[in-house]
């Protein structure tokens, strides 16, 4: 909401400087996002009239005019198009100055006296446009002060209202909060009666009173639609944002500014049969003011005649039956719609209009009858006409009710820690327009009917603490029981697990939810992503089902930026649609790429997928002696042979491995890129540490070398020798691998260290060599090993 | 006694002048060996009477253990020149770079969310979380938005074509909490969330961190309180809060809430559009027709909530400039923020 100080100090006269009153407004919570001039500075400016107008002897485009300033005729060289004889336009006399650096001095121009400038609406900031000079009308005072004549200067502030505060979005709600906020009272526009000078009426139906409970209607004829918008309102509605088109539109959309009450007005030569106020035919069309078409729904309520829609009620008004430079009779609507009813419609449609917006929040409604009459008022004064008799349809049964709300003392000191004197809160709440009435321990206060906000305590409890100033309210810590949090320890902090990765020198990153179906159908494993219906950009349309893609395209960023080693994890919620639910669980996602390490003298290697493995092993040791099971596993976007599914305790928690080159060639990334993608819940899952008995004896180990088939897995191995089944075997361990001369092709030999320790006793060369043999045996029988020479 | 000496003079001189390990064991083998010249001398002992063998014993023990002390100087004299030796071969350029162990980061808005956790576990606070597709009802309706309410127009939402939609906001966090426990209540709800709105200062996904507390006699006091305090340790400076009136459908009443300008002190800079305040958050008191959405008996439990933009905050605390640094995760940004 845009509002002119010197309009809004019409209505509530206080001598409090601007800047206190932007203070004030903000800090009661009409927020007043900016304060602008209404126009350029400029001094010395007058009313100014051309008395003659010659062309200039040495130049095409200029003229030789003869000035009247009110005393003096002064000669002034001027460019403008549109000078002619008897206009009258602002003249800037010798002397003056406009905005910080431009002064008027006597000059010759072509080689003619110039004694002054005569201005156009742009060059005194009165206008974005450039349209030769400004035009006043035949009645301004030549010789009158400029800045007198607009109430120049002038400050417009820009208010940013609450959705809930709809009754500020005119002159006189901001002037009456105003008036509360600086205790000056405030002046309410005067709505004198209009006497009709003819009986002609047009008759109104409200079938849908619910909606539209209360209509007033006025025929007024023989308007004379070609008079001009006076100046002082045309400069009314352009510092609150509003273009001038014609008078009639002008003094709707003032009325609108002034009161709060938006208004209609309807060619009445077009209207058939009578106005009715109902709701849509499904399917009925509409063209509007704008020139769009709609269909209708039923749920919207429309200003109809016998024959159709002719409005979108509360919205806009439709072509056929707006005002023409033809209407010679004018049918004005001053209606009250209920707020649910036009909320969301002219978003739906996608229109906003200021009539909307209003009518969305809520108009005064006991303001239509009132705002009728000022309309009428101002149209005969501006552009003549006859009225005809104001009529009030109503029905009273539909009526909104003002709400009457029981506020207690107690409740006041139990939310607000003060006690305001029972005096105070009434005065607080009456000058809101509040009804109250002081019970024994409480109060009855009846909401005036433009706050559509005020309907249950905590309502009256906000009003009271906006007035008395949030921040001369007390300041405490609530006063609570002490309780002591639940430390669940056998789940790992997911602070501890990012902590862990950052440790291992990967950098958190968070990348967008929302990833590009291309690029997800291209990394994931086939099944489509959640889609978007209203998405931002064709890029960010579909639920991420993985953390990779996401993961993929930081990389390629880092890469396009000539990294050359590239280690992002990031953990969070990852959206897949099954068919009876949609899975919405926490990832964990890593992306390892380029060099190991950063450069060193002593020398670099690429990452390969065990230093992945390794960190990914880690991750499970965190919490408990969990062991992860690395199964060869295939995903169409991972490189075949170089990709395991992890299970742990047999679920399936994720998969790793390498990003398939063909990808990694059409993704533009030259070097391998490791991934891994892992459901978060079960890694954070572990289990309180249960305390084993640790052996007094020594540990004793012996490496075997075995030579096998290549085929063969080390996890096959580790099954066989686990399955010897001796406790006193600790742990096997694989120290080389080793393939080439010496080993038959096919083969490779792998040198494995057993570890061997008993709890009960010191283990004696012989019984160490019995358990190494079993293991051999069971190594030769499982899987035909060899023992190596 | 003119040989002994003069056997002692020898063997030191021999000693001083041996110039490795190997010379200076020929040298005792010459004296103290099976065949050296002082085990010699002690085998003349037995020529002698039983009165002279004790004090020429002694004589020539004094000698011994002189040569053995001298011998025993001089070998760890040499041992430790052989060491410096291989040392000094072995020297290193000790300004060559270590062996890189480097400490990645976490992202500044996780680091920022740490903090505020951190924060508010120290009053008490525990952490509740929610899933980020939501139902129309968690996210609108049960706060008090219902679907022809203007401030619909506020959220930009992402919808799916099920009615489903992207969270706003974490609040149907504090419904969901709400739903399933008891007051006293005291959580903070951290998270994404998301809106429809993508220009310079908006990302369409952005962190939110808000809070709940529901109890007895919680009152505005309380809220202005514990936001003063939470700004105060956050910034880790004494900040001038100031609270205006605002809107929230969920909240009555409410506020927004304007710390002092971190950058400029409240002098007025860009960043506080020179008003001396940046807007950090909103807040207000728990609206009744939510506790009757979410079945808490009002009158008996009065409650606030708060919430506020992680980005924001961390813009703030860190002077970053630009909100789309956080999310394009490029490695220059990324790497400032250590450990
Ligand atoms: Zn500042």
């Amino acid at each position: 909401m845009k509002a002119s100080m010197s309009w809004l100090k019409s209505l509530c006269p206080t001598e409090i400087a601007v800047e206190e009153i932007v203070s004030r407004l903000t800090m009661a919570g009409l927020e007043v996002d900016a304060v602008e001039s209404a126009s350029h500075e400029f001094s010395n400016v007058v009313v100014g009239e051309i008395l003659s107008v010659s062309p200039h002897p040495d130049a095409d485009k200029l003229n030789v005019c003869e000035v009247s300033d009110g005393t003096d005729r002064l000669q002034v060289v001027c460019g403008a198009p549109n000078a002619r004889v008897g206009l009258r336009a602002p003249f800037a006399r010798v002397g003056g100055l406009i905005g910080s650096d431009f002064s008027i001095k006597e000059a010759k121009l072509r080689g003619v006296l110039s004694q002054g400038m005569l201005c156009g609406a742009d060059e005194l900031g009165l206008s974005d446009e450039r349209d030769g000079l400004m035009e006043l009308p035949a009645t301004a005072p030549v010789g009158l002060d400029f800045s007198e004549y607009l109430s120049l200067p002038d400050a417009v502030l820009e208010v940013d209202l609450t959705p809930n505060r709809g009754d500020c979005l005119s002159l006189t709600g901001l002037a009456r909060e105003l008036s509360v906020l600086t205790e000056t009272p405030w002046q309410a526009v005067p709505c004198p009666v209009i006497a009709p000078s003819h009986e002609t009426q047009f008759p109104v139906t409200l079938s849908a009173p619910q909606a539209c409970p209360v209509y007033v209607g006025r025929v007024i004829k023989n308007v004379d639609i070609t008079q001009p918008t006076p100046i002082w309102m045309v400069e009314r509605l352009r510092r609150s944002g509003i273009r001038s088109i014609d008078a009639v539109v002008d003094i709707t959309n003032y009325v609108m500014l002034e009161l709060g009450q938006p208004m209609h007005a309807f060619d009445l030569s077009v209207l058939n049969g009578g106005i009715d106020v109902r709701f849509a035919k499904a399917g009925e069309t509409l063209r509007l003011l704008d020139g769009k078409e709609l269909t209708l729904a039923d749920d919207v309520l429309v200003i109809a005649d016998q024959e159709k829609p002719l409005a979108l009620a509360g919205v806009m008004g439709g072509e056929h039956s707006g005002i023409s430079s033809t209407t010679r009779d004018v049918f004005l609507e001053s209606a009250f719609f209920d707020p649910i009813v036009i909320a969301g419609k002219a978003r739906r449609y996608g229109l906003h209009t200021d009539a909307s917006t209003r009518f969305e929040r809520g108009v005064d409604w006991q303001l239509a009858q009132r705002a009728c009459e000022r309309a009428t008022a101002l149209l005969i004064e501006i552009c003549g006409g006859d009225a005809g008799p104001l009529v009030n349809t109503s029905v009273a049964a539909s009526m909104p009710s003002a709400a009457k709300v029981w506020l207690t003392d107690a409740r006041i000191q139990q939310q607000l820690r003060v006690a305001i004197e029972p005096e105070h809160v009434i005065t607080i709440l009456e000058s809101l327009g509040c009804h109250v009435t002081r019970e024994a321990d409480g109060y009855w206060a009846v909401a005036p009917s433009w706050r559509f906000d005020i309907a249950i305590e905590q309502d009256l409890i906000e009003e009271l603490a906006r007035i008395y100033g949030y921040n001369n309210l007390p300041v405490s810590l609530p006063a609570q029981a002490l309780s002591m949090a639940s430390v669940p320890e056998a789940k790992t902090p997911l602070h501890r697990l990012k902590s862990y990765l950052v440790d291992q020198d990967i950098q958190e990153a968070i990348t967008y939810s929302f990833v590009d179906p291309e690029i997800q159908a291209l990394l994931g494993d086939g099944a489509p992503g959640v889609r978007l219906a209203n998405p931002i950009a064709s890029s960010m349309a579909e639920m991420r089902r993985s953390l990779v893609p996401g993961l993929v395209e930081a990389v390629r960023h880092n890469v396009n930026r000539q990294a050359t080693r590239v280690r992002l994890f990031e953990t969070g919620q990852c959206f897949v649609q099954t068919e009876s639910d949609l899975d919405q669980s926490e990832h964990l996602g890593i992306a390892l790429y380029g060099q190991h390490d950063p450069i060193h003298f002593s020398g670099v290697r690429g990452v390969d997928f065990f230093d992945l493995k390794g960190i990914v092993d880690g991750l499970i040791g965190l919490n408990g002696e969990q062991s992860l099971s690395w199964v060869p596993g295939t995903h169409p976007a991972m490189a075949p042979g170089q990709t395991a599914e992890v299970r742990l305790d047999g679920e399936r928690i994720g998969i790793v491995g390498r990003l398939h080159p063909r990808l990694a060639r059409q993704l533009d990334l030259p070097k391998p890129l490791y991934l891994a993608d892992l459901h978060l819940d079960p890694i954070l899952r572990g289990q309180v540490t249960a305390f084993k008995a640790i052996s007094r004896y020594p540990r004793v180990n012996r490496d075997l070398a075995i030579v096998v088939d290549d085929g063969i897995q080390w996890s096959q191995v580790q099954a066989t020798v686990r399955s010897v089944s001796d406790s006193r075997i600790r742990e096997v361990q694989l120290f080389d691998i080793y393939q080439g001369p010496g080993i038959e092709a096919g083969k490779k030999s792998l040198a494995l260290s057993l570890s061997l320790q008993d709890t009960e006793s010191t283990m004696d060369d012989a019984t160490i060599q019995a358990i190494v043999d079993r293991v051999i045996s069971a190594l030769r029988a499982e899987i035909h090993a060899e023992l190596r020479g | 006694m003119n040989d002994l000496q003069a056997i002692q003079t020898e063997a030191l001189r021999q000693i001083g002048a041996a110039d490795s390990l190997q010379a200076l064991d020929e040298v005792r083998v010459s004296y103290l060996g099976k065949k050296g010249l002082i085990s010699a001398q002690m085998k003349t002992l037995g020529q002698l009477s039983a009165e002279e063998r004790p004090e020429a014993g002694a004589r020539i023990n004094v000698v011994r253990d002189a040569v053995n002390a001298a011998l025993e100087a001089k070998k760890l004299g040499l041992e430790s020149e052989a060491e410096n030796a291989s040392l000094a071969r072995e020297a290193i350029d000790v300004t060559l770079p270590g062996r890189p162990s480097h400490v990645a980061g976490l992202h500044p808005v996780t680091r920022t969310l740490h903090r505020l956790n951190t924060l508010f576990a120290s009053l008490g606070y525990e952490v509740a979380t929610g899933p980020e597709i939501e139902d129309d009802w968690h996210n609108f309706e049960a706060l008090n938005i219902p679907s022809h309410h203007p401030a619909r127009a506020m959220h930009d939402t992402f919808y799916f074509d099920d009615g489903r939609v992207l969270r706003t906001h974490t609040s149907p966090v504090q419904i969901r909490t709400m739903l399933s426990a008891e007051p006293p209540i005291r959580i903070v709800a951290p998270g994404r969330v998301y809106r429809c709105d993508h220009d310079l200062t908006h990302t369409p996904m952005f962190h939110q961190i808000e809070g709940l507390v529901v109890d007895r006699d919680i009152s505005f006091a309380d809220l202005k309180g514990t936001i003063v305090t939470f700004l105060n340790r956050f910034f880790e400076a004494d900040l001038d809060v100031r609270f205006r009136p605002s809107y929230f459908p969920f909240t009555e009443p409410s506020a927004e809430v304007d710390v002092q300008c971190v950058m400029c002190e409240g002098a007025g800079c860009r960043v506080c559009k020179n008003t001396g305040w940046l807007e950090v958050m909103g807040c207000g008191m728990v609206h009744p027709k939510v506790f009757e959405q979410t079945g808490v008996d009002t009158s008996v439990y009065t409650g606030f909530a708060f919430g506020m933009g992680i980005e924001r905050l961390a813009m703030l605390r860190y002077g970053v400039g630009d909100l789309r640094l956080f999310f394009e995760n490029d490695l220059q940004f990324l790497n400032q923020f250590h450990g």
